[in-house]
């Protein structure tokens, strides 16, 4: 299985595409630099002007809050990205012919899956990895340190500084498990297609199809809500919301509902486990016609 | 002891829906056979190739590579067996040495850089061995291919139509390094084709299959036996030459008609005297067209199809 698996490590990072990933994440992130470090005060006083009677002083657009920022535009195309490979997988190989050879090869075919599976998930972690490194690195390289301010729709947030950055850490390790979902569904597409197109088009317009469901605020869709992985998607952001005490003073080193990131890293593995249990049971009875 | 059956097939069935792919086949591959499988497109060449690797699963039947059952020993028997089916299986945006060097790691081995080298050399591919292989030709993605599949050493060689999409040199090379497995490297090799010269250039036995069945299989010297020579024969007035040859030492020879067109069946050897014999009782012979009998077995087999063409170039 290790062997398996730093074969297909091998061949992904020999691959041209898969550095189109890193890369755009790289250059959206500079470019979110580049104006906030132009305009950066600007948007601050739009942001704070939605919140009337607040004085904020200090260095509020500091690298933690520009990473919130830049995690809030990011996440939502990073799914495409992590796409790219993981519907990749196994349409690729059965597109250019090498799925015959590798399944002629002295492996089971849940050895093969499972490896190109476990492949995908330290591909994404990579790219999670290269994220953190330009999202908060760079910028509390580039902004400095300070208390974080964030804007909720109705009220903001203060996290003292020295409180924040293990709060990233559990953000991106959520995101981390939240893509893997992602990668699961273009993986399990993977298997029926002959190129990669189709299944990176399937996994997004299931994403899109299941958050407009969530976003939907009508009875009938709510009991299935909670079951939908795309609903979870979203929740790192609970880890930058603190608890309150009686003087509604932000009590530090808290979460404000622990319960609900909880639920959701269940119901993304769940999904992770279910679809790869999926696809390994399709994958070992198909005939491979390609 | 030697061992005697390298695969050996029973009753294998495909079903696709309502398609039989392949029916009721049974064959057996000796050791050291170059075993020519041959069928026009869609006659079940390439499912029952892809059954022997494991890539399809029967419907019904039974097949052994090297004395075992293929669905409980499945890793034994694929560690003993390189495989090319149909276009070439190698990744682009490797080089050619790379991509030798993944699959050899891929079959659980770890050559020298030195044996690497060697296997490219044996494909022709020296001199181009870190190039990327989206800069080769069809033919030497199909050597690379070749090359691939022999990097574990295997005992057994399965080829499904290598010359697929290859200029007559490109099939020559192939051809050669067949020969060249077998004779030299004492490789067993099934190679599949829907073109019997190219088939019967390098084989040793041969089965033909249609539509799923089995329509002969034999040694290449029984099929090709010259002594089974089928003569198509066209006169200017073919019933008028056919009552002289009832009336002579040639009835003996006489097949059914097809066509209209007269079958002889006879030594090649004696064509000759048979044609100076026409000629001497007047007949204007137009045309005399001598086939081996496989030859005229696979024409009737694939007699108004599309592929008659392909195999007679």
């Amino acid at each position: 299985m290790w062997k398996l698996l730093q074969i297909e490590l091998y061949k992904i990072f020999k691959r041209p595409r898969t550095y189109i990933a890193f890369g755009t994440i790289a250059s959206l992130i500079m470019i979110v630099q580049f104006g906030l470090k132009l305009d950066g005060k600007e948007y601050v006083d739009f942001m704070l002007s939605t919140i009337p009677g607040f004085e904020l002083g200090g260095n509020v657009l500091n690298g933690y809050l520009v990473c919130y920022i830049t995690l809030m535009m990011l996440l939502i195309n990073v799914p495409l990205l992590v796409t790219i490979i993981s519907a990749d997988m196994i349409s690729g190989e059965a597109n250019i012919g090498t799925l015959r050879f590798l399944l002629a090869k002295p492996y089971s075919r849940a050895q093969l899956i499972i490896a190109k599976f476990l492949a995908t998930v330290i591909y994404t972690f990579l790219l999670l990895v290269w994220l953190a490194l330009f999202a908060l690195l760079l910028n509390m390289l580039l902004f400095g340190v300070s208390d974080m301010v964030i804007f909720k729709s109705s009220y903001i947030v203060v996290i003292k500084s020295n409180d924040v950055f293990w709060r990233y850490l559990g953000a991106f390790g959520f995101a981390f498990i939240a893509m893997t979902t992602v990668a699961a569904v273009g993986f399990l597409l993977s298997i029926f297609a002959e190129n990669s197109i189709g299944p990176i088009v399937g996994t997004m317009s299931i994403i899109v199809f299941f958050t407009v469901i969530s976003t939907l605020n009508i009875p009938l869709y709510s009991a299935i809500k909670p079951y939908l992985f795309v609903t979870h998607m979203n929740n790192w952001k609970e880890f930058f919301d603190e608890k309150v005490d009686l003087n509604n003073s932000t009590i530090s080193g808290t979460i404000q509902n622990p319960q609900r990131i909880i639920n959701s890293v269940l119901v993304l593995l769940g999904h992770t486990v279910g679809l790869l249990a999926v696809a390994v049971f399709i994958f070992k009875r198909k005939d491979v016609l390609s | 002891m030697p061992m005697q059956h390298i695969i050996q097939v029973t009753g294998l069935t495909k079903q696709f829906n309502n398609l039989t792919a392949v029916n009721n086949l049974s064959f057996t591959v000796n050791e050291g056979d170059v075993y020519g499988f041959l069928g026009q497109n869609g006659a079940g060449k390439s499912t029952t190739l892809r059954m022997l690797l494991t890539l399809i699963a029967p419907t019904a039947g039974n097949i052994e590579l090297f004395g075992l059952p293929l669905n409980t020993h499945r890793r034994e028997i694929m560690q003993q067996t390189g495989a090319v089916i149909e276009k070439p299986d190698v990744y682009k945006y490797l080089t050619a040495y790379e991509n030798l060097q993944l699959f050899a790691k891929l079959s659980g081995i770890k050559p020298t850089t030195q044996q690497l080298m060697e296997q490219l050399d044996m494909v022709g591919l020296n001199g181009r061995e870190h190039d990327k292989v989206k800069t080769f030709s069809q033919g030497m993605k199909q050597r690379l291919g070749i090359a691939t599949a022999l990097v574990h050493n295997p005992k057994l060689i399965v080829l499904d139509e290598p010359t697929n999409g290859l200029d007559p040199q490109g099939i020559a090379d192939i051809r050669n390094l067949i020969l060249h497995l077998s004779r030299e490297r004492k490789k067993t090799i099934v190679v599949s084709s829907h073109l019997l010269n190219e088939i019967e250039q390098v084989a040793t036995r041969v089965i033909i299959i249609d539509k799923g069945k089995k329509v002969i299989e034999g040694s290449a010297a029984e099929l090709f036996d010259p002594s089974q020579t089928v003569l198509e024969l066209d006169t200017l007035n073919n019933e008028a030459a056919l009552i002289l040859l009832r009336q002579s030492q040639w009835a003996q020879f006489l097949q059914p008609r097809r066509s209209g067109t007269l079958i002889l069946k006879l030594n090649r050897t004696v064509i000759p005297q048979l044609h100076t014999w026409l000629v001497q009782q007047g007949v204007q012979v137009m045309q005399v067209q001598p086939r081996h009998s496989l030859e005229d077995l696979f024409l009737q087999v694939t007699s108004g199809k599309q592929h008659v063409e392909a195999f007679t170039n």
